[in-house]
């Protein structure tokens, strides 16, 4: 049953990625990126990271794709982009990077018996979010904070960057 | 249980198809949109480490990647708002002035 | 005594005058002359020690010792020292004081002090040195100097091509030298002449294979080796054949030099080297016939050249060069003392000679041909008398200091054997060849019609008394220096086992008796072609055409090196100099430039601003690691 799931959800994810690359449309890109990410939301659930398939949806479907459509409408561009000179090169690189990725998998990627973890084993009674909570608000307590200051800092940077020049009024901002 | 290979193989295939998108693409948008596809994969590779080794930690890094990739698009956009302002194009091609 | 102020004193008139001579200038004698006057009586202090019986030895400086090396300044002074001393102190006084009158007035003045002084310091510290090191270093420094004098007009190319010929043919001698050295070092463990020579006996039967680099095999003396080495130096260092082509072109210089070096000192440098040595030269009679032979060589070549030449300066030249075969004849055969003495008597009359002729030239406002004077006798009454006792000594005419140190060289030379034998009765032709040239040079200048430029001819006057007083006082040297018992005082220093002196022998009065009756015959047939018959000559020249070619082409020896060394030499050099100089050399210093643009231009196109290509770099990058990781 698991593996229907994965499939599925592997599937679509691996489509959805082709597509993002290769539509012409940008909306029509950051649509196919959005189910992208509904469906790495769903493979997250499947590995029992139930809070950050949560904050997958919350985060990137929510803000940043909004963020993308809204500045892609904002610009409002013709879709007249041929592909980049150098495509059947960069088509030769990432088969190739594919290839062998998928060899190193095969030969190396077999797990035996999964190690034992030294710090913030999360205990198999209590479920994601407490144990993610627990160990965010301890032992990676000075991150987290760190986190807040750096998305104060990528606001203000937004702001100053996308600003008009003179007498100019701000942009929206998510 | 699925084979911990499975998800890395995932994990690298969406990875390079962002890597192509990113080389392909000659909109800016588009080729950010390829990075946010390269950070998903491995955001998807830390959560299978960190199921199949019952650590925590993985996720963890999730979470702060997560916040990375808000600032980062944040930021990244406003700079192609710049950008497109100076020079009425988000093509990539038009962005040279570091040529020899 | 303070015996080393003997070389300081003139090192310090070179300093001074060398730093300060730009301010000096003409009042540079004032410093020169006392310093080197104060050497001669210091060198006669020395030489009355030495008379009484005291052989001083000291060390000046050591500058290292390390294993078998002991490199250091040391002062020996033994009878033949002490007899040189005087002779390099007397000649650079009388050269001192001529100098003020010679070089009166002209540019260099104070340089050219400075350079002799250096001169007379570096002859005499080669003098006294005590080890074959200091010996060498001064060598090249009188060759130095000589480079340095003859060059002194240095706005004249012939003069600085004559300083460059003269300093490279010394060069090739001293190649030799060197190799000797170093084979000392190497079989004595020591460069000092007393561990030398009290080793040396030791070593006379060891031989060496010098076809060992060509994977031959010919067993030599080591002696023997050694000796011929350093023999090759005192064959360019005393102009012997065939390394004597330098010292007649090293006229080009002011003739006080050519009387203080080309005729007194430097070239007896290598005629003292073999004196010095002489308990290594007896130990190798090889090696004594070779110099014998090649002394007898250029005591003929000298002076059937000298027989054609009608520069003045050229002919004493090349009287000089046959006498320094005589004196390195003598040793050759074994008479050190005679050589020596010899060499002395030479000193002071062939510097009279050379002066004289310094005094003629500057009356005839530096004219040198020979052709271009005559009866010059009346008008320069000091130079033609000195002149005159000088050729009569050079003759050996008798009395003369001239006629006993001949004498007494071709007697020693008879004495000594067959060898001796043949180059005395040499020696005894050459001394008529002698007389002939010294005294038609006489005869030519100073006798018969005078061919003397005509608006010259009324000015012509004795030179001033700087000029005419060292003139009187070489001649009257070249008479009494016989009279002083030099060669009794040099005998113990030469005197081994087996030979006694040969003084006494049965043959000797009758060599004498050839001998003088040579050099009278050789007067009496110059007086007879060059005054009696004056038209003899151009008819003689006519009928031996080839003779007299040779000997007025210095039998072709310039012309012969020419072809063999020098022109292959340029020819190589200007191959070289095209095809691998300019061609290879800058070829690649330039191509490394090239390369090095070329790959920069090529680097330039990575740097093409899209960032694209970048990533694709990237991009590349990481598929060359994951290869390589997966293969290994």
């Amino acid at each position: 049953m698991e593996h229907l799931f994965f499939f599925y959800f592997a599937l679509i994810i691996a489509a959805a990625s082709v597509l993002v690359v290769a539509l012409h449309n940008p909306i029509y890109s950051a649509l196919a990126l959005l189910i992208m990410f509904f469906h790495v939301a769903g493979l997250y659930v499947t590995l029992h990271a139930e809070f950050l398939a949560a904050v997958q949806i919350i985060v990137y479907a929510g803000a940043i794709l909004v963020l993308y459509l809204f500045v892609v409408m904002l610009l409002n561009l013709k879709h007249d982009d041929r592909y980049h000179r150098q495509w059947p090169i960069a088509a030769c690189v990432g088969t190739a990077l594919v290839v062998e990725a998928i060899i190193l998998t095969l030969l190396k990627g077999r797990t035996t018996s999964p190690l034992p973890s030294n710090q913030g084993t999360a205990v198999e009674g209590l479920g994601n979010t407490e144990s993610l909570g627990d160990v965010l608000y301890s032992t990676y307590l000075f991150p987290f904070e760190v986190a807040s200051l750096l998305l104060l800092v990528a606001m203000i940077g937004a702001i100053v960057l996308a600003k008009k020049d003179i007498g100019g009024e701000a942009t929206q901002q998510p | 249980m699925i084979p911990l290979s499975y998800y890395l193989t995932l994990s690298a295939v969406v990875f390079l198809t962002g890597l192509v998108g990113v080389l392909i693409r000659r909109n800016i948008i588009i080729i950010l949109l390829s990075v946010e596809l390269m950070l998903n994969a491995t955001n998807i590779n830390f959560v299978a480490f960190s199921q199949y080794f019952h650590n925590i930690n993985g996720q963890v890094f999730v979470f702060f990647a997560l916040t990375v990739a808000a600032a980062e698009v944040a930021v990244g956009l406003a700079i192609v708002i710049a950008l497109y302002r100076a020079k009425s194009t988000i093509n990539v091609d038009e962005f040279q002035l570091l040529k020899w | 005594m303070t015996y080393e102020l003997i070389p300081l004193l003139p090192l310090a008139s070179f300093l001074i005058l060398g730093l300060f001579g730009h301010w000096i200038k003409d009042k540079a004698h004032l410093v020169a002359v006392p310093a080197v006057i104060l050497s001669f009586l210091f060198s006669v202090f020395a030489f009355l020690d030495v008379a009484g019986g005291h052989h001083s030895t000291f060390r000046l400086y050591t500058w290292l010792t390390s294993g078998i090396l002991d490199i250091h300044i040391g002062i020996t002074i033994d009878r033949l020292t002490a007899v040189m001393l005087l002779l390099v102190t007397i000649v650079s006084s009388l050269v001192h004081i001529y100098t003020i009158g010679y070089m009166q007035g002209e540019p260099g003045y104070a340089r050219f002090f400075s350079y002799i002084a250096l001169f007379t310091f570096s002859m005499l510290m080669l003098v006294l040195a005590d080890n074959f090191l200091q010996l060498f270093v001064f060598w090249e420094a009188v060759g130095l100097c000589s480079y340095l004098l003859i060059g002194h007009w240095y706005e004249r190319p012939s003069a600085c091509a004559a300083a460059t010929k003269a300093f490279v043919v010394n060069r090739v001698g001293d190649f030799g030298f060197i190799l000797g050295l170093l084979l000392v070092l190497t079989t004595f463990d020591s460069l000092n002449y007393s561990d030398v020579f009290a080793k040396a006996p030791d070593v006379t039967g060891r031989v060496m294979n010098i076809l060992e680099p060509l994977g031959g095999h010919l067993d030599v003396s080591v002696l023997t080796v050694m000796c011929l080495l350093l023999f090759a130096g005192a064959v360019g260092k005393s102009a012997q054949v065939p390394l004597h082509v330098w010292l007649p072109d090293a006229m080009e210089g002011p003739t006080p030099i050519s009387a203080l070096i080309h005729a007194a000192t430097m070239v007896t440098a290598g005629v003292f080297l073999v004196a010095r040595l002489a308990p290594l030269y007896n130990l190798s009679p090889t090696a004594m016939t070779v110099v014998a032979i090649v002394g007898g060589l250029t005591m003929m070549l000298g002076a059937t050249i000298a027989l054609t030449q009608t520069d003045i300066k050229r002919i004493v030249a090349y009287s000089t060069v046959s006498q320094l075969g005589y004196m390195m004849m003598a040793c050759g055969l074994g008479a050190y003392a005679a050589g020596i003495y010899h060499l002395l008597t030479h000193g002071a009359f062939k510097a009279l000679l050379f002066l004289g002729c310094g005094s003629v030239i500057i009356a005839l406002h530096h004219e040198q041909d020979m052709r271009k004077m005559g009866g010059l006798k009346d008008k320069l009454p000091i130079t033609y008398w000195t002149f005159v006792i000088g050729s009569l000594a050079l003759a050996g005419f008798p009395l003369t200091a001239g006629f006993f140190s001949k004498d007494d060289l071709l007697v020693s030379a008879w004495s000594s054997g067959p060898l001796g034998q043949v180059l005395a009765s040499l020696g005894i032709g050459t001394a008529m060849l002698t007389a002939f040239y010294s005294f038609r040079l006489v005869f030519v200048t100073f006798w018969g019609p005078s061919h003397v430029d005509h608006h010259h001819v009324a000015e012509v006057h004795e030179p001033s008394y700087t000029m005419t007083i060292p003139l009187m006082v070489l001649a009257v040297l070249s008479i009494i220096t016989g009279y002083l018992g030099i060669p009794e005082f040099l005998e113990p220093m030469f005197a081994t086992d087996s030979e006694g002196s040969g003084h006494h022998a049965s043959g000797s009065v009758v060599v004498m008796l050839f001998a003088s009756a040579a050099g009278l015959l050789g007067i009496a047939g110059a007086y007879y072609v060059y005054v009696l018959n004056p038209s003899l000559p151009d008819r003689w020249v006519r009928e031996w055409r080839t003779a007299y070619q040779l000997s007025l082409n210095k039998w072709y020896v310039d012309e012969a090196y020419d072809r063999s060394f020098v022109r292959p030499t340029f020819v190589a050099a200007t191959e070289l100099w095209k095809h691998v100089d300019v061609a290879v050399i800058d070829g690649a210093v330039n191509g490394v430039a090239r390369a090095i643009a070329w790959g920069a231009w090529l680097l330039r196109l990575i740097q093409s601003g899209q960032m694209q290509h970048y990533v694709l770099g990237m991009a590349l990058g990481g598929l060359a690691i994951l290869t390589v990781f997966l293969m290994f």
